[in-house]
């Protein structure tokens, strides 16, 4: 099992750090190669397409569908306003004539002789992208975006909700074990990111709301306090469209769960500065995790490139956490990696691995219940 | 390719959502069998995005197990010479999320059912289905084409023939969408025109530029017929070309197989066919994966498949609490556990969907999300597979469209032959005790049932196999896949606890004859190894039903398995007291005669 490989989630204190920002559909990019960026720049614009109305004008004006051309005024491609006719009978003599307005702005789409529908298009709504990160253009992809490069500290987090946003970092509690309470949120964290410890009470998480506070990044939550955040019982693992004053990342999981002392500690050696975070996960094909993102330009030349030495194997010395019961939530180190299955409490008969834990008790685990600590 | 005759030496591999199954079958003296299989997680995923990877570390697995040199490097030997290499390699794959496809027809009971039938047959996740008399608007059907972002659309409408207004509007529907791929954005949408054959032109001048539009026979071609296959083989071929491509790493895998990649659930769909075929009974199959749970069924010679797209035992978990309620998974919980902790702990195997359960506790908490689940998915699955719509000859079609009523449901739990179950849960519980009593109390099968599980989850590769080398496949099924657990005895009807349900004459293969009276509310197991049978007499009291009619004796030969001869006095319907007290008895109770835990 040389391969064998538990993906962890990346705490890396100085990483370069690519990030592609993509229009949904082809559009105009803003800035070259080699520009400097700012989180908020506007990277990249489209429009998307208006919405469609169809207009069943043969049957409203009650003639038969291959009769539709001789009575439009408008032709496929024809700008409209509101209440604009669109196709008009003749009548009698000039008389008794009856005609269809338009019930939007717009531009005539298409028209059927078979179905008698007329398809009508609304304007384009604009759309456009930031950086979401301070960095640097580094490529840019003709009509679909950038791609922003940065260097700095990168943090992923297990779960979150809510969308990007940008903030200083503040650490509102002592240890990485000390959970986020309201009594610790007040109004200077208006805008800012909220470092919490061990988890993050509802009431702490609505105090932080309160305060306009950025985002939330602390170890755990309960999941009913996540039913009340959504206001339903999350079924899949997709975030990141909530709509939030507040993004919240979690670091370890579920429940009350100190985070890990090595990303706690580089949070705090953060502080005060700016970051950007993301609540998006989708645990699905093509994984999103969220993440904390905080550019450290000065340290340019101090850094390795992105994902060096990154991808590796679990072996003797990894560091590693559990992410299963009876030890959920322990950090530890592994200490050997024996080859034959073993059987669990559970009768189950899986691989596992052996770990002496921070307070030097040793366990064998299940080699699927550990993830690495990737540095 | 080898002949067919030559073929000596096969990996197939199932790329699952969580982990990626490989399996060496091999010639032994004359005939195919199964050698060993290994398993590695998934790599669609960061920071691999590359399914090749735990393809790969599947196959090593199969290698160091077996000792048969698979790879050479990264790279498949072929052919194989003796120890070394194989002579064919093919995969399914369920990973990237599946198929998801949306289906249109004109009726919502009737092409678009059968639309609906087509892909869900080839193996797909059905998003939505778009019919002309579903009561949306058009302007909230383009809304949700464009929400959904199908990897494929299949449009039908229409028997060959018929009015093409309704066809058309659907297709007008579709080209205003101006639908996108889900994956990728450098390809267009895939669209198959699998209705009325007089509406071709139309569609090709509305749909041929905006997507790649193909067209196939009419999918209905008649009222009273369905021509399923040409729009399930052009689905497939799609995914191959148009899905796959797109998916991390897929492109190197296409490379590597010798038969077209096929979506694990039509693999899966086409292997339980085969049984259900050859030898003639009513089937159903199950398969409870990480993401969905899949239940297929042969019921009166009709193929049925339904997919639950958000029932699973990881990336879907927390849906199933959902949508079962947290009530309706502790039930079958046999200690007290606070629901803070069971939300937390099903949560976080949400987020970390690779994690296996390590103690006791947390087995049987997986147990009873398992039986929910499957329970839901069955329910699912009886309200879809239903016979024809719309196929009366005195009715005039205006009549069929008001008809809203469900068909009759195909699903008759008393004519069920064999019940198999798959999918991690089921194939991998510890005991296989426990695989027989999560499928009796999800699925609640009645009279007499033979129940198996695909041993190691191996019948999507079985499936795929089965498309290029029916021998090897059929052969490695009837040996070395399915394990079968035993016969079930549940008498139809309820009454008084205690009072008596059923009477038990068996002589078993030890020489031991049972008379036994089972009184209401218990379950029992005989033992009755694999490949053993026995002459049963199970008489039902007044009242209860073991598929005679009501009180009378059935008297047949019944097959053994792992577990034994099991029988399930509980009743059906099927209740659990409401007492907490007396629920958890009960539940200890079942398990201790089914000895399906350790003690303790």
């Amino acid at each position: 099992m040389a391969h064998a490989y538990t993906p962890g989630l990346r705490v890396a204190e100085l990483t370069v750090l690519r990030k592609e920002r993509r229009l949904p559909i082809k559009g105009e990019v803003l800035v070259q190669k080699g520009d400097h960026v700012s989180s908020d720049t506007i990277v990249a614009r489209t429009h998307l397409p208006g919405n469609v109305r169809l207009e069943n004008v043969a049957s409203r004006l009650g003639i038969p569908p291959e009769d539709l051309p001789s009575v439009m005024v408008k032709k496929e491609g024809d700008p409209i306003a509101k209440g604009e006719a669109i196709a008009q009978t003749k009548g009698f003599f000039g008389l008794f004539k009856s005609s269809v307005p338009s019930p939007c702005e717009g531009t005539v789409e298409s028209i059927s002789t078979v179905t008698g529908q007329v398809i009508l298009r609304e304007p384009p709504t604009p759309i456009q992208i930031d950086a979401y990160v301070d960095g640097v253009v580094v490529e840019v992809l003709e009509g679909e975006g950038v791609a922003v490069e940065m260097v700095g500290t990168f943090i992923q987090g297990i779960f979150g909700v809510g969308g990007e946003r940008t903030g200083d970092i503040v650490v509102a509690v002592a240890s990485p074990d000390e959970p986020l309470v309201a009594e610790r949120i007040d109004a200077s964290m208006k805008g800012k990111i909220v470092v919490g410890g061990s988890h993050v009470t509802w009431d702490g998480l609505q105090k932080a709301m309160e305060v306009e506070a950025a985002g939330v990044v602390v170890g755990g939550f309960d999941d009913p306090d996540l039913r009340r955040l959504l206001g339903k019982d999350l079924g899949v693992a997709i975030t990141g469209h909530e709509d939030l004053k507040t993004t919240l990342v979690l670091t370890e999981g579920f429940g009350e769960i100190a985070m890990a002392g090595g990303t706690f500690d580089l949070l705090k050696k953060r502080e005060g500065r700016k970051a950007s975070i993301n609540g998006a996960t989708q645990i699905r094909a093509g994984v999103i995790r969220p993440e904390i993102v905080v550019p450290i330009p000065e340290e340019r030349d101090s850094v390795r490139e992105e994902g060096s030495g990154h991808v590796m194997g679990l072996e003797s010395g990894s560091l590693i956490r559990v992410i299963r019961e009876p030890h959920f939530g322990h950090l530890g180190t592994v200490t050997d990696l024996p080859n034959e299955l073993q059987m669990m409490e559970s009768e189950s008969m899986v691989r596992v691995l052996k770990v002496r834990f921070e307070d030097g008790s040793e366990s064998l685990l299940p080699r699927a219940n550990v993830e690495m600590i990737e540095k | 390719m080898s002949e067919n005759g030559k073929i000596r030496a096969i990996v197939a591999t199932d790329c699952g959502s969580t982990t990626t199954k490989a399996i060496l079958i091999k010639l032994v003296d004359g005939e195919y069998r199964l050698i060993v299989r290994g398993e590695a997680p998934t790599t669609v995923e960061a920071p691999f995005e590359d399914v090749t990877r735990g393809v790969l570390n599947a196959i090593r697995e199969v290698e160091e197990l077996s000792g048969h040199e698979v790879l050479d490097g990264e790279k498949i030997i072929h052919p194989n010479d003796g120890d070394r290499g194989v002579d064919l390699y093919l995969s399914t794959s369920s990973a990237g999320g599946g198929l998801q496809m949306m289906v249109a027809g004109v009726v919502q009971s009737m092409t678009a059912e059968s639309a609906q039938r087509a892909a869900l047959g080839a193996g797909s996740i059905v998003m939505d289905v778009l019919a002309s008399n579903d009561g949306r608007l058009p302007h909230q059907k383009i809304e949700r084409i464009r929400h959904l972002r199908p990897d494929m659309i299949l449009l039908s409408g229409g028997i060959d023939g018929g009015t093409i207004t309704h066809v058309v509007e659907l297709g007008q529907i579709i080209a205003a969408a101006d639908p996108k791929p889900r994956l990728g954005t450098g390809y267009r949408l895939p669209v198959i025109y699998a209705g009325n054959v007089d509406a071709r032109g139309e569609v090709e001048n509305m749909l041929g530029d905006k997507t790649a539009l193909s067209l196939v026979d009419n999918l209905r071609p008649i009222l009273e017929r369905e021509n399923l296959g040409p729009a399930r083989d052009k689905i497939h071929d799609l995914f191959m070309e148009h899905v796959m491509a797109q998916a991390p790493g897929y492109n190197k895998l296409m490379g590597w197989t010798d038969a077209p990649i096929m979506p694990t659930p039509g693999a899966v769909g086409s292997i339980i066919e085969t049984i259900a075929n050859r030898q003639g009974i009513e089937v159903v199959g199950v398969d409870i994966g990480g993401a969905t749970t899949d239940v297929f069924s042969v019921f009166r010679k009709t193929f049925n498949r339904t997919v639950s797209a958000n029932l699973g035992m990881s990336y879907s978990v927390s849906n199933v609490l959902a949508e079962a309620g947290i009530e309706n998974v502790m039930r079958w919980v046999p200690f007290d556990l606070p629901e803070l902790g069971v939300r937390n702990r099903i949560k976080n195997k949400m987020i970390r969907p690779t994690t296996v359960p390590q103690s006791l506790s947390d087995l049987k908490l997986e147990q009873a999300i398992a039986r929910e689940a499957l329970r839901l998915a069955f329910e699912q699955h009886k309200s879809f597979a239903v016979g024809l719509k719309g196929v009366q000859q005195e009715r005039t079609i205006s009549d069929a469209f008001s008809q809203s009523a469900s068909g009759e449901t195909l699903v008759n739990m008393m004519d069920l032959n064999l019940l198999v179950g798959s999918g991690g849960a089921l194939s991998h519980a510890p005991r296989r005790q426990q695989a027989a009593m999560m499928l009796i109390d999800g699925f609640l099968p009645e009279g007499v049932t033979r129940l198996a599980v695909d041993s190691i989850f191996m019948m999507p590769q079985l499936g795929v196999l089965a498309e290029v080398h029916e021998k090897a496949a059929t052969e490695v099924f009837e040996k070395d896949c399915l394990i079968h657990l035993g016969t079930l005895v549940a008498p139809v009807g309820t009454g008084p606890e205690g009072k008596p349900c059923v009477r038990i004459e068996v002589r078993l293969p030890d020489g031991t004859a049972v008379d036994e009276e089972i009184p209401f509310g218990n379950m029992r197991v005989y033992p009755l190894g694999v490949g053993e049978t026995a002459e049963l007499k199970a008489t039902p009291a007044r009242g209860f039903d073991v598929g005679a009619g009501p009180g009378k004796v059935v008297e047949r030969k019944v097959a053994g398995g792992v577990v034994g001869l099991m029988i399930d006095a509980r009743g059906r319907p099927f209740t659990l007291p409401t007492d907490e007290k007396a629920r958890v008895a009960k539940l200890e109770k079942w398990a201790a005669a089914f000895d399906a835990y350790p003690a303790g």
